[in-house]
């Protein structure tokens, strides 16, 4: 009977009946048909993928050893379905809201995208995730094996076929698990597939069962009434472990990562959850309900020492019924590679998102430039991380050697992944769990497990006896399986009881003792108010978005020519040329990305979801929204704040510019009318000495008078370059003050004997010699030269018939005032402020100086500390000279 | 006939060395001293030349010339501007102001003469 060969015949069938169920199920899907893939009953039995190899054939096992425990692995799940649907309900819909792609990713994204959270949980599901997927595929060995024991004769190698099973089911993973990207366009070929899984599992393990009461007990009393005489019909209970691995079930119901896979990412619509609520306990309790017949029988029947394992397969095979046999194998076949399956892709998915891509992104330079090839990077890590996750569960499974019983190495990986459940939980529903407080509780709870539980379970000598007798160094309060002196307790419950609760411990403690970063207050907020905030989402897919609306919007963005291109493009690629693109998923993605490039990623999206309105906009998107406003409107601010500065400088460049032309003007002037000055005198000087020269018979008399023009010319030019030195001298600082003493009235004495000598019009002067008893320290020449300059200036300019001077002096606060009033008609009022600047002759006569004495005497007077100033309104032509009188006090 | 010359000039002493020299040339010499009302004394004496200084009292002697220039019968009237100031800006606005000779002070004699001489001469062939 060439049993073995067909079986592997059958087997290689029954996976290309899977491939080809993935395959026209993805078909089916991308071409929008196919509503009862998304129906809830798909959903229901694809979350049976719960019950690996180790449930299929682990179950019977455990019941033939322990008796009734094996329920507990049962009712975990069936608690939490029907007691905590609303709970699973939160985290659908937060997944969902938040587009995340694994539990990982969830958990980062609840504690402020942290990446670090994100490599702990991946780390933590590969390590429970490997042995788990050896424990698979030992499975498959395992019965294999039963097969080839009754014939030798068949093709059965044990080593390559676990290899060619592996790869076979790497392959599957890959090219039905990375097809797309997007982790929202769910895997329905997948998922198909593992329902289909499932029915086959359920389907033989009734069919065992059936066969074993009525076939070989002969009816439901007859099978009783075994019952009852066997030992597991003895309600033989141990308390604590039993709510232990009831509550281990139900956690790693909840965070395992292909449970998390299921429930969550391929989760289509929410209300699915209602359904799974009741359906779900009923498949757990069919696949419950012939463990104890089988194991009862398979006790009685086989030889003291089978593999209570492998009744299922084994029950049987002793009884003839091949095809029974392989039957029931297909159903551990089934059950083990549906959970390979999506435990691989649930596992690469963390691995690429949070191990490969961040380090991928860090050692490229240019991380500007995500668009296309980033797609390309993102799936290849994908499929190179299952294919190493698949490679690390074979080369475990050939390493361990396959020893331990089947349900103890499930039920150490269920304690490990258990460790995600307080940071999980706490973040659903307690705004104040903070990232610290995840990491601290995971960390202590991975160190404990790994101390307490993996170490010391993992034989071989990695943990030494007497570290487990005695404990570290003779610590005996650190023994690892009596934790700070709790002895007595299965390690089991042991570690569990310290693991979680020290962990959920941390978790709360640090928790409260650090502060949360505004985004993982906002996402805490997100998470735990989920049904406050969100809408049941519906994803991008089967979106009723409108593409005009897109079209619209993308106008506005792009730009009428670019936006019309690209819809029409996309129109031709879905066949549709002519008309407007239908929304598809992809064709957003499209879309996003080609907005992305002009208003940036989290503006694209959001704007695409305000119109599709199937998924809410998160809050992680209003944040980068947010955050690409606040730089732009930094930048602009910088620019203002540049263009301000620009505008500053600008001005005082045009100041100082007008300055300098100004000076510049006043240069020329000036030059212009120091050469005109002595050019003037130089005129005549040079045509009457031309004219004495060439004239002949020039009369005595014309002689004379040319000459005397000629030497008033001469001393008019010396006078000139006498004043332009002297103010040259005093504008440059250069001035050497010739401090003496003196009485006020002897300088003036001076003064007006000294500019009346010899002038032919008679000038009256006018003083009150009592007032000008006034003591002077000062530079008495220089000063003497102002009074010079201002009784000349009277004398020469005054236009009354009979010209008067008054001098008159006082003595005011600390400084002497001497005023020069004469009672000519004085200066005009718009000459009043030109008077003592330099050339600013007022009047045309021509006897005067170039124009320069009041300015050499405004000069004079700031040296000397004091001042000039005209006085208007005095009638005539009115001066002020006032000094200060500390020199005086200082002579004293 | 008696030729004319309006010397428009406000230093005395250079008014009356050009006067000794044009008159030895047996020019009728007029003059005014100030820049204000120079025009309407060149329109109301009608010289055959003018001599014009630029920095004069009341209004300068390029304003003088531009209006000068701006009667249509005195376009022709050959002017000879003197100035002291020096400055090579002041001759390209001379020139377009529509002087005939542009002359700095100090100058020889000879030289106001000849020029004199020569404009006269072109005044009178055209």
């Amino acid at each position: 009977m060439a049993t073995l060969n067909v079986l592997i015949l059958v087997c290689l069938a029954y996976v290309v009946l899977l491939f080809g169920v993935a395959f026209a199920a993805d078909r089916m899907a991308a071409a929008g048909r196919g509503r009862w893939l998304r129906s809830p009953r798909i959903y229901t039995l694809s979350l049976s993928i719960y019950c690996t190899a180790w449930t299929f054939y682990g179950a019977v096992g455990n019941a033939a050893r322990s008796g009734l425990e094996f329920v507990t692995i049962y009712l975990g799940p069936t608690l939490v379905m029907i007691s905590w649907w609303w709970g699973l309900r939160k985290l659908v819909r937060v997944g969902r809201s938040q587009r995340v792609t694994s539990i990982a990713d969830l958990i980062s994204s609840r504690y402020g995208k942290s990446n670090t959270l994100a490599i702990c949980v991946t780390i933590l599901a590969v390590l429970g995730g490997t042995p788990y997927i050896a424990l698979q595929l030992q499975s498959i060995t395992l019965s294999f094996s039963i097969f080839a024991e009754a014939d030798p004769s068949g093709l059965y190698r044990e080593g390559a076929s676990v290899f060619w099973v592996a790869a076979g089911l790497a392959m599957f993973a890959i090219l039905f698990g990375t097809r797309n990207l997007d982790a929202n366009e769910r895997h329905h070929g997948v998922v198909t597939a593992i329902a289909l899984e499932s029915v086959v599992k359920l389907f033989a393990l009734l069919a065992v069962g059936i066969f074993v009461v009525w076939g070989v007990a002969g009816g439901v009393t007859p099978m009783m009434d075994r019952i009852d005489a066997s030992a597991i019909g003895r309600w033989d209970v141990d308390t604590g472990r039993w709510i232990t691995i009831t509550f281990l079930s139900a956690a790693a119901f909840v965070c395992l990562p292909r449970m998390f896979q299921v429930m969550v990412v391929e989760n289509d619509d929410e209300a699915h959850l209602r359904t799974a609520a009741w359906a779900f306990p009923l498949y757990l309790l069919l696949m419950s309900l012939f463990v104890v017949p089988i194991a009862v029988v398979g006790l009685d029947l086989l030889p003291a020492g089978s593999n209570p394992d492998l009744f299922v397969l084994t029950v049987p095979l002793s009884q003839g019924n091949d095809w029974l046999a392989m039957l029931s194998f297909i159903g551990g076949f089934s059950s083990a590679t549906s959970m390979v399956i999506v435990t691989a892709m649930a596992l690469s998915t963390m691995v690429s998102n949070h191990l490969v891509m961040p380090i991928w992104l860090n050692t490229r330079e240019r991380r500007s430039s995500i668009s296309g090839d980033v797609r390309g990077v993102v799936l290849m890590a994908r499929r190179v991380s299952i294919a190493a996750i698949m490679a690390l569960g074979f080369f475990y499974y050939r390493l361990s050697g396959g020893g331990a019983a089947l349900a103890s190495i499930g039920l150490v990986a269920f304690a490990g992944i258990s460790q995600i459940l307080p940071a999980l939980v706490g973040g659903l529903f307690w705004r104040g769990a903070t990232r610290t407080g995840a990491l601290v509780g995971l960390s202590v709870g991975f160190s404990l497990w790994v101390y307490t539980l993996l170490l010391p379970g993992m034989g071989g000598g990695v943990m030494s006896a007497s570290v487990i007798e005695n404990g570290p160094f003779g610590l005996g309060w650190l023994r690892p399986q009596a934790l700070f002196g709790l002895e007595g307790l299965d390690p089991m419950t042991h570690t569990v009881l310290w693991s979680l609760s020290l962990n959920a411990l941390a978790f709360c403690a640090a928790s409260l003792l650090s502060f949360p970063s505004p985004l993982e207050r906002l996402q805490g907020a997100q998470f735990v108010n989920v049904f406050d905030h969100s809408v049941a989402p519906g994803g991008w897919t089967g979106s009723v978005a409108q593409s005009e609306d897109l079209m619209i919007m993308t106008q506005r963005i792009l730009g009428a020519g670019p936006a019309q291109d690209f819809f029409q493009a996309e129109a031709d690629r879905q066949g549709v040329r002519g008309r407007l693109p239908e929304p598809t998923p992809g064709f957003l993605e499209r879309l996003e990305r080609e907005l992305s490039g002009s208003v940036g990623a989290a503006t694209a999206h959001a704007m695409i979801g305000q119109i599709v309105g199937g998924s809410s906009v998160s809050v992680e998107d209003l944040l980068a929204v947010a955050d690409e406003s606040a730089q732009l409107l930094e930048y602009s601010s910088r620019l203002e704040a540049k263009s301000a500065e620009l505008s500053r400088t600008a001005r005082k460049l045009r100041e100082a510019n007008e300055k300098l032309t100004q000076i510049s003007k006043q240069k020329d002037a000036f030059l212009g009318q120091v050469s005109h000055e002595l050019r003037t005198p130089m005129t005549s000087i040079r045509a009457f000495s031309e004219i004495m020269r060439d004239t002949d018979g020039l009369s005595a008399d014309e002689t004379r008078r040319y000459a005397t023009i000629i030497h008033d010319e001469a001393l008019r030019l010396t006078r000139l370059l006498d004043d332009l030195l002297d103010l040259s001298v005093l504008e440059n600082g250069q001035v050497n003050l010739n401090m003496g003493d003196a009485t006020l009235r002897a300088v003036l004495d001076r003064a007006v004997a000294t500019a009346l000598a010899g002038v032919e019009r008679p000038l009256r002067v006018r003083r009150s010699l009592p007032s000008e008893r006034i003591a002077l320290h000062t530079d008495l020449d220089r000063l003497g030269q102002v009074f010079i300059n201002l009784i000349s200036n009277a004398q020469k300019y005054c236009d009354a018939a009979d010209p008067m001077l008054t001098i008159s002096a006082y003595d005011v606060g600390g400084q002497v005032v001497i005023d020069f009033v004469d009672n000519g008609s004085g200066v005009p009022a718009d000459a009043q402020s030109m008077v003592f600047e330099k050339f600013a002759r007022v009047g045309f006569d021509k006897a005067g100086g170039a124009g320069l004495g009041l300015a050499i005497c405004r000069e004079i007077m700031q040296r000397l500390g004091g001042e000039i100033s005209y006085l208007p309104g005095q009638g005539g032509a009115a001066f002020r000279v006032s000094l200060p009188l500390a020199h005086r006090q200082a002579a004293q | 006939m008696s030729r004319k010359v309006l010397l428009i000039e406000d230093e005395p002493n250079i008014t009356e060395a050009i006067r000794f020299l044009l008159t030895r040339e047996g020019w009728n010499v007029e003059t005014h001293a100030e820049g204000g009302n120079a025009v309407e004394a060149i329109l109301a004496a009608r010289p055959d030349l003018v001599i014009l200084d630029v920095m004069l009292p009341g209004k300068s002697g390029m304003d003088v010339l531009r209006e000068l220039r701006e009667h249509e019968e005195m376009q022709a009237l050959p002017v000879l501007m003197l100035t002291a100031r020096g400055q090579s800006r002041d001759r390209e606005m001379a020139e377009k102001a529509g002087v005939s000779r542009f002359m700095t002070k100090p100058f020889s004699n000879t030289e106001v003469l000849t020029a004199v001489r020569d404009l006269h001469a072109q005044a009178s062939r055209t």
